[in-house]
C-alpha cells in the first residue's frame, strides 16, 4: 500500500440513524491517504449507515474531516464536490441510462476537458463497457454493473472512495476478480478506499487495517493481518 | 370518403394539442412519477399570457408565444419551489392534492382576471388550405400543428440527450439516490422539468386556440387535460414519442371512432377515459413505456 502520513478521512463521535432510530452510537475512526480500510460487522451493525453518514445521505452528528477540511452539515451533492465518491449497496448505477451516460454522469461535478479520455480508459480496461456503451446499464450482468458503478464513482476523480458491500449478490469468482481490481486501482491511482464488507477474508486480503462494528459501536480495530488471525474475531464476525 | 379525410385531419390537429400537453405531463412524470393535474391550467394561463402579449401589447404572434412560454416556465419554477419542493417527493397523495388545488386556484384566478367569456386568439398559422380535394381539405393549421409537435419533440430530445442539465434530468428520473451521489442537486433539476413542461403546455394551448374555430377561455383545458392524461398513459407515461402517438391516437378516436359509432358527443370524453381504462387493464406500461427495470 502506498499510504502516506496524511489523514484522508477522520471521523469523531459519529452518530446517526433513520428518523427516531439511532443506529450509530459515537464512532471514532480514520483512514490514511492512499490506504484501504475495511469495516466489518454482522448484519445490522451499522456498516451501511456509517457510509451513508459520511456521504451525507442521512442526518448525522459528530465531526467528519476529509483531507483536513471539516465537512460540517453538508449534504450528498456537496460532499461529492469535496472528493468523496460513494458506491452504494446494490450497484448504484442509473439503470435506465446507457453505460456511456452512466460514466458521463459520474463526471457531473467536473469542469475539466479530460472526461472523454477518462471514459476511454474505462473502455480500454473493460471492453465489455465499450461494447455495451449504448445499452442500458440495467441490462448488464451483476458483476458488470458493479464494475460500472465503481467506474462511475471514479469518474468524479475522488480522493476517497466508499464501497458498500461490493460482493453482494455476485458469484465468488467475480468477487475475487473485483477485489483484485480494487487493489490495482488503489495502487495505480492512489485512491483511498473505505470498504464495508461481509466477505471479511477477501476484504482483509486487500486492506491495510480494519474496524469491527457491533451494534453501532467500534468493537475492535487493528491491522488487517492481525484481525485475520484473531481467533475471537474469526469465530464471532468472520464466520471462518 | 371526403368526410373521413376531413375527420382524420381534424383528429390530427386536435391530437397535436393533446400530444403537446401529454409531453408536458411526461416530462414531470418521468422524473417524479407524479401526474400534475394542474398542467392543463398552467397551459391555459400561459395561453392568456400569450393573448395579452399579442392582442393587448402588440407583440408579433410568434414572439408573443415564445415570451409567453418563457413566462409560464418561470411561473411554474416558482410554484415548484414554493408549493411542491417542501413535500416529500416519494409521498404522492399530498402532492396530488396540491396539484388538484392548483387546478382550482389557477382556473379561478384566470376567471377573475380575464372573466369566463371566450376571447379571440391570434392565428399562429396561415389561413386557408394547402390543398383541396372535393369537399376534403388539408388546412395550413393542421400542417402547422404537425410541424409544431415535430419541432417540440426534436427540441426536447436534443435538450435531454445533448445537454448537461438534460443528463442530470434523466439521471434523476432513473435513480434519485445515485443522482445525489454524483453531485446532482435534485431540487433544481426537477424545477427545470416543471419549467420545461409549463412552456410546452403553453405552446399546446396556443396551438389549440389558434384554430379559427376556437377561442380562449379559462375552461379551455379542463377536458383537454383528461384527453392528455389518456394520451400520455396510452403512450406509456415516460416516453415523449409515446405521448405524441398517444395524443394523435386519442385525437383520431375522438374525431373518427366517436362519430362513426354514433356515440353522443357528450360521451366523447368518456371515450378517452375508456381508452385509458383499456390501456391500464391490458398494457399497464403503455404502448411505448418502459416496464420498470429491476433494481437488484
Amino acid at each position: 500500500m502506498n499510504a502516506t502520513d496524511n489523514v484522508m478521512l477522520d471521523v469523531k463521535g459519529l452518530r446517526g440513524g433513520y428518523g427516531a432510530i439511532q443506529v450509530l452510537h459515537g464512532l471514532d475512526f480514520h483512514v490514511m491517504e492512499g490506504e484501504i480500510v475495511v469495516i466489518l460487522g454482522a448484519n445490522g451493525a451499522g456498516k451501511t449507515t456509517t457510509l451513508r453518514a459520511i456521504s451525507g445521505m442521512i442526518e448525522r452528528t459528530g465531526a467528519i474531516t476529509v483531507a483536513g477540511e471539516a465537512v460540517g452539515s453538508a449534504k450528498a451533492p456537496d460532499i461529492v464536490r469535496k472528493g468523496v465518491a460513494h458506491v452504494p449497496q446494490g450497484r448504484g448505477t442509473l439503470p435506465e441510462l446507457s453505460v456511456e451516460d452512466n460514466l458521463r454522469v459520474g463526471a457531473f461535478i467536473r469542469k475539466d476537458d479530460e472526461v472523454d479520455s477518462d471514459m476511454d480508459q474505462w473502455f480500454e480496461a473493460y471492453p465489455v463497457l465499450r461494447e455495451r456503451k449504448n445499452q442500458r446499464a440495467g441490462s448488464l450482468s451483476g458483476g458488470e454493473q458493479q464494475m460500472l458503478a465503481v467506474a462511475r464513482a471514479l469518474m468524479s476523480r475522488p480522493r476517497l472512495l466508499l464501497l458498500d458491500e461490493p460482493s453482494l449478490g455476485l458469484a465468488p469468482i467475480i468477487v475475487s476478480d473485483l477485489f483484485e481490481r480494487f487493489a490495482e486501482i488503489n495502487k495505480e491511482t492512489g485512491t483511498t478506499m473505505l470498504v464495508v464488507e461481509q466477505n471479511a477474508q477477501l476484504a482483509l486480503g486487500i486492506a491495510a487495517r480494519g474496524y469491527v462494528l457491533e451494534s453501532g459501536e467500534i468493537f475492535t480495530e487493528g491491522p488487517a493481518d492481525e484481525l485475520i488471525d484473531d481467533d475471537a474475531i474469526r469465530k464471532a464476525y468472520l464466520g471462518i | 370518403m371526403e368526410l373521413l379525410i376531413n375527420r382524420v385531419f381534424d383528429g390530427l390537429s386536435n391530437g397535436a394539442t393533446y400530444a403537446l400537453l401529454a409531453m408536458a405531463l411526461v416530462m414531470i412524470f418521468k422524473a417524479t412519477t407524479l401526474i400534475n393535474f394542474a398542467q392543463g391550467e398552467f397551459a391555459m394561463f400561459g395561453g392568456f399570457i400569450v393573448m395579452v402579449l399579442v392582442l393587448e401589447q402588440g407583440l408579433p404572434v410568434w414572439i408573443g408565444v415564445i415570451v409567453g412560454m418563457i413566462l409560464s416556465a418561470v411561473l411554474a419554477a416558482v410554484i415548484e419551489r414554493t408549493l411542491i419542493r417542501p413535500f416529500d417527493p416519494a409521498d404522492h397523495l399530498p402532492l396530488v392534492i396540491i396539484t388538484l388545488g392548483l387546478f382550482l386556484a389557477i382556473n379561478a384566478i384566470a376567471g377573475i382576471v380575464w372573466r369566463f367569456d371566450p376571447r379571440a386568439f391570434p392565428e399562429m398559422f396561415p389561413s386557408g388550405n394547402v390543398f383541396t380535394y372535393g369537399n376534403a381539405s388539408l388546412s395550413w393549421y393542421t400542417v402547422g400543428t404537425m410541424v409544431t409537435i415535430a419541432v417540440v419533440a426534436g427540441g426536447l430530445t436534443l435538450l435531454l440527450n445533448k445537454t448537461k442539465i438534460g443528463l442530470a434530468f434523466r439521471a434523476v428520473s432513473s435513480n434519485l439516490e445515485s443522482s445525489e451521489l454524483v453531485g446532482i442537486r435534485v431540487g433544481p433539476t426537477l424545477q427545470f422539468g416543471w419549467a420545461i413542461a409549463a412552456a410546452v403546455g403553453t405552446l399546446g394551448v396556443a396551438v389549440f386556440v389558434a384554430s379559427p374555430v376556437r377561442q380562449l377561455e379559462p375552461q379551455v383545458m379542463v377536458t383537454g387535460l383528461i384527453f392528455a392524461v389518456s394520451a400520455a398513459a396510452l403512450g406509456g407515461l415516460d416516453s415523449l414519442g409515446g405521448a405524441i402517438a398517444g395524443g394523435l391516437a386519442i385525437g383520431l378516436v375522438q374525431s373518427i371512432v366517436v362519430p362513426y359509432l354514433g356515440v353522443p358527443s357528450e360521451l366523447s370524453l368518456f371515450a378517452a377515459v375508456a381508452v385509458l381504462m383499456l390501456v391500464l387493464l391490458f398494457k399497464p406500461a403503455g404502448l411505448f413505456g418502459t416496464a420498470a427495470v429491476e433494481r437488484v
